[in-house]
């Protein structure tokens, strides 16, 4: 199944502790299964769910997008801007 | 095009003589810069994160858009992050253009996408406590 690298960044860093994490990966393992692995490790970050965007390998995906064998998972809050519409 | 994120001062003349050309006859030039008060607070200073590969990335996809909708020569944008105090730049956008409306219009649409789609983000250290400033999306009391 491999493993998936994690990035966390801004406000999730700071409620995680950290800025990087290893996931291994489960079958039909979703970014969204990323995060809820990382809120087991960090309870902290529970509830973020709905306001957590993501991206795998630099591009923005739905929460229900497979993650695969050395695929960088970024868990990104919202940007200081503004909208989350792209 | 350029687009930096990076650590160190911005710099003015390196974006402008980036998108210089001969057959351009505007240069439109926009700083970003912190200021001192914000929803009336006093603000001591603003620290940046970035997730630096992914905004080069959305930088170059948000800047091709412009291109293609005003009549663009060329685009550099330079980004800081870490610690700024009050009066640094943290945002530079260069646009060049036949004539100047092109650079103006195209500069103020890339700095509004630029604001809603890269990821960066900015902590408010202000008197009394520190926040980060998060777009739209509401976020549980934490």
């Amino acid at each position: 199944m491999g493993t998936a690298k994690v990035r966390l960044f801004a406000r999730l860093a700071d409620l995680a502790g950290t800025r990087e994490a290893e996931v291994e990966l489960g079958e039909g393992l979703t970014a969204a299964g990323v995060f809820d692995v990382l809120v087991g490790r960090h309870p902290s970050l529970s509830g973020f769910d709905a306001f957590v965007r993501f991206a795998v390998n630099s591009e923005y995906v739905p929460a229900s997008h497979p993650v695969r064998d050395g695929d960088e998972v970024a868990l990104i809050p919202p940007v200081s801007g503004g909208s989350r519409a792209l | 095009m350029l687009f930096e994120v990076t650590a160190d001062q911005l710099d003015p003349d390196r974006v402008v003589e980036h998108v210089q050309r001969d057959e351009a006859g505007a240069v439109a030039l926009f700083y970003g810069v912190v200021r001192d008060h914000n929803r009336d607070r006093k603000v001591l200073h603003l620290e940046y994160d970035a997730y630096p590969e992914m905004a080069a990335k959305v930088m170059q996809r948000i800047a091709e858009e412009v291109k293609e909708r005003f009549n663009v020569v060329e685009i550099a944008i330079q980004h800081r992050t870490g610690r700024l105090e009050i009066g640094e730049t943290s945002l530079l956008v260069a646009v060049s253009s036949v004539h100047r409306s092109e650079a103006f219009e195209a500069c103020h649409a890339l700095v509004d996408r630029f604001k809603e789609a890269v990821p960066i983000w900015k902590k408010e250290v202000f008197e009394g406590g520190e926040e980060w400033i998060e777009g739209d999306l509401s976020a549980p009391d934490a």
